[in-house]
């Protein structure tokens, strides 16, 4: 590996560990505009101002917001994200189950989603314009154009109700077994399916179509190449970094992104867990899943632009 | 042709037969599904409760962040939960009497001021221990410190003495009291070893079913408890609660048979539902009722022919219609209905009459309009509500203006602040204990501003009644000033509305709570 490029990857790395940073200041600076402060949101309707007073020397909240902001860090470097204020709950256990959940989930909605969407695309491609493309576009565009809960319900009504093949909520546990928990996940999986297929199916086409206009592909035509040798060996991997870009994208979703779907199949995943908090205003948890979340963003990113930087060949045989 | 039938259900009774495979020649006879569901359920209560399986519940109201220390449950799982693992001194039957659980018996001295409960023998914590005296004081106790964060303190404040005294708890009251008993039915006197004070998240207690999977906001898998001393009491072997705050979600989990019974099912719905074969719709009219709130001591809600005015301009009918569909019952500016036990039934029904409802307005001398704060999260359809309610104004010439306010910090920001919104109440046991959290003077949630000297003497007297037909009297009394002068606009109560599936027997007609009371789990079982 020449130097370049390894060069180029550093620095992409410390970006995403920079803005990570950015993102960690950002979050924290946001809860401390909320109206009233968490001592507050604590004692509610039965604070008297001697509790409050007390429960805000218990907590430090009468340090300046840096020295707090520098605590809080400091312990998420460690590892500790702090104790939940509603349930006195050490977060980061609480949240390992959940965000366990919420990657297995994420996991097999892109196992099925990654490679059915690059093969609906190559094949989109292969047959552009004719029938096998429209469908295959159409069918795409009115996935994505359904709101994720109507597809969820629409699965629910016929999956769930109606023919009773798999169940319509996807309460899952520890200890179930692995194909129980299969079953249990069709459905959301499904739904995350098919809201992601749409967008990576699209990009995948128009990535390698945009490849096709090239010169080279006319010589390979010239060669007598078939037209899915093209697409496949010399298309396909010139147009794999916009198409990774939007597969990580998708993926980010995937984690982030399904509180909705998870609301509807009762899946016990960080969507949830964030709203229950939210709602309670139980500032730690919150501050810890978007700290959460927004990391999940960054480091997918930051491998979409890596894997773009390995992909492109002037950097990987430079001159 | 009936007579096969008969013994055809008998045998599903005796889980000689399958249900479904009854329906099937119940339909090859020709008899409708109805009839033969009817037919089946007789048969089935008739041979008694089939013992085992798993009965599941669907539930709304439950968070991640609920915990099993029975002094924070505030939402429907928390609380059904505990009364599936819990048990307390007493509980309250359908009927509203006092039902004793681990208190065998209760009485108390004749000026109402102290009160003895003998400690039941024979009744174990989950951890094997047996109930003791002194837990249940260690419980009071807890549940009554100062710093106690408890749900239940506000019903302990009375509380001068309490003290353990051979195998009995002797509570000492500041004043008299007839309702103590009542109070010490609510649910977050949960006994616990020791009172809690070691571990109150533990979820140990001496109830019918154990604790053993927690997964706060997900689920709670509970396993019936050997040495619980009332046979009656728990027929499946296991039981759990899903929590699935969706209300469409969890219709579709009933309807596919993952869940048993779901509590919450929204009015505009129950006629779909009811078409749905095998599920059963149970409504229960209880305690809990939609408000209207007028702050009494706030301009110009401190007018009393303003009050009047807005009283006379609701149409309660139309509410109860068309908010909910039915489900309930017209409301008469009190609190109170006839599911408590002292209830008057002779007040007058107000109802609407936008004549009076325009003169009294025309006497108050307000003019302009009317500021009415209302939220989706005061009741279920409360913007509804108050559209309603602003058109039926306009008909008395009244000018109301609806400002919908965001669900999120309603509670804290309105509701008991701005002086006319939209807001609900659960109800109380009892009506002392409903006047007292809301409408005496120094009551914490005295969200109409309600002073009136003559009703809080009157609350006092009735308290300290132990002849029922007296305290009858002070109570209507009561309700005929607050109905008069005070500034609650109560259009309806409403049902509770639960639905079970197939198969599921037992059910109590309970007023108490959604849920059969929160006993459908340990009450209901499943048939073949």
């Amino acid at each position: 590996m020449s130097s370049p490029i390894v060069k180029l990857i550093a620095q992409r790395v410390a970006l995403g560990i920079l803005l990570l940073f950015a993102v960690s200041v950002l979050i924290f600076a946001g809860t401390q505009i909320l109206p009233g402060d968490v001592a507050q949101s604590i004692l509610g309707q039965s604070a008297t101002p001697v509790s409050l007073a007390n429960l805000r020397e218990e907590m430090g909240l009468n340090d300046p917001a840096y020295v707090r902001y520098f605590r809080w860090l400091f312990g998420i470097l460690q590892g500790d994200l702090g104790t939940a204020l509603t349930s006195k709950l050490d977060i980061a256990t609480s949240i390992k189950g959940r965000l366990w959940n919420t990657l297995f989930l994420a996991f097999w909605a892109a196992v099925v989603s990654i490679p059915l969407a690059i093969i609906l695309g190559l094949l989109a491609v292969r047959y552009r314009n004719g029938p096998v493309d429209k469908l295959i576009s159409g069918l795409a565009l009115a996935s994505t154009s359904v709101p994720e809960f109507f597809i969820g319900y629409l699965l629910v009504y016929f999956f769930a109700v109606k023919f009773q093949v798999f169940p319509g909520i996807s309460t899952v546990y520890d200890g179930m077994p692995f194909l129980e928990k299969m079953k249990a996940i069709a459905l959301p999986a499904t739904a995350l399916t098919l809201v992601v297929l749409a967008h990576m199916m699209r990009m995948t086409r128009a990535a390698i179509l945009n490849v096709m206009q090239s010169a080279y592909i006319e010589t390979a035509e010239l060669k007598g190449l078939t037209a899915f040798e093209i697409i496949w060996k010399h298309a396909f991997p010139n147009a794999i970094a916009p198409i990774i870009n939007v597969v990580m994208i998708n993926l980010a979703f995937l984690v982030v992104g399904v509180v909705v779907v998870e609301v509807i199949f009762v899946y016990p995943g960080m969507g949830q867990y964030l709203v229950d908090h939210v709602a309670k205003r139980d500032v730690p948890v919150v501050q810890a899943v978007g700290l959460i979340f927004a990391a999940v963003y960054i480091f997918l990113n930051v491998v979409a632009d890596v894997a773009s930087i390995l992909a492109n060949p002037r950097l990987r045989h430079p001159k | 042709m009936s007579d096969e039938l008969s013994y055809l259900s008998m045998r599903v009774a005796s889980g000689r037969l399958s249900r479904r495979e009854f329906l099937g020649r119940a339909a090859a006879l020709g008899v409708s599904a109805t009839f033969a569901n009817g037919l089946l359920s007789t048969a089935v209560q008739a041979a008694g409760p089939v013992k085992g399986g798993t009965l599941k519940a669907g539930m709304q109201g439950g968070t991640s962040t609920d915990s099993l220390d029975p002094a924070t449950w505030q939402s429907q799982v928390p609380a059904m939960l505990g009364w599936q693992f819990g048990d307390g001194l007493v509980t309250l039957s359908p009927t509203g009497e006092i039902v004793p659980r681990v208190a065998s018996e209760f009485s108390s001295s004749p000026d109402a001021k102290t009160w003895t409960f003998k400690i039941r023998k024979g009744v174990t914590f989950h951890n094997g221990k047996d109930v003791t005296p002194q837990d249940v004081l260690a419980t009071l106790e807890r549940h009554s410190d100062e710093k106690s964060k408890s749900g239940a303190l506000g019903l302990m404040t009375g509380i001068a003495s309490m003290k353990v005294d051979g195998d009995t708890v002797v509570i000492g009251l500041k004043e008299a009291n007839a309702d103590l008993p009542y109070l010490m039915g609510d649910y977050h006197l949960m006994i616990q070893p020791n009172g809690g004070k070691d571990n109150p998240t533990e979820g140990i207690s001496c109830g019918p079913y154990k604790v053993v999977a927690n997964e706060p906001g997900v689920r709670h898998v509970l396993e019936k408890y050997d040495g619980y001393y009332n046979a009656d009491l728990g027929h499946a072997s296991t039981i759990e609660i899903i929590v699935i705050n969706d209300a469409t979600a969890r219709i579709s989990a009933l309807q596919s048979g993952q869940v048993n019974m779901i509590n919450r099912v929204e009015p505009k719905i129950v006629d779909l539902i009811k078409r749905v074969p095998g599920v059963t719709i149970r409504t229960a009219s209880g305690r809990g009722h939609y408000v209207f709130i007028n702050h009494c001591n706030t301009a110009p809600f401190d007018n009393l022919d303003l009050r009047l005015a807005l009283k006379y301009a609701m149409n309660r009918q139309e509410m109860v219609d068309r908010i909910l569909m039915g489900y309930g019952s017209i409301g008469n500016d009190i609190p109170i209905n006839k599911a408590y036990p002292l209830f008057a039934d002779d007040l007058e029904q107000r109802s609407f009459d936008p004549e009076k409802a325009a003169a009294h307005y025309k006497k108050s001398g307000h003019s302009g309009s009317v500021l009415l704060r209302t939220s989706d999260v005061a009741f279920p359809g409360a913007v509804d509500a108050a559209q309603l309610y602003q058109q039926s104004c306009a008909q008395a010439g009244i000018t109301v203006e609806v400002k919908r306010e965001p669900g999120d910090g309603y509670w804290s920001e309105v509701w008991n602040k701005q002086p006319f919104s939209t807001s609900y109440w659960g109800g109380r046991p009892t009506q002392d204990q409903m006047y007292s959290t809301a409408y005496y003077s120094k009551a914490d949630w005295n969200d109409t501003r309600f002073f009136n000297e003559k009703f809080d003497q009157m609350l006092l007297v009735a308290r300290a009644e132990l002849d029922n037909t007296k305290r009858k009297g002070i109570y209507r009394d009561m309700a005929t000033i607050l109905q008069a002068e005070g500034g609650l606009i109560s259009p309806m109560f409403n049902d509770y509305i639960d639905a079970t599936g197939p198969g599921v027997e037992g059910w109590v007609e309970d007023p108490n709570y959604e849920l059969s009371g929160g006993y459908a789990l340990q009450r209901c079982w499943l048939a073949a």
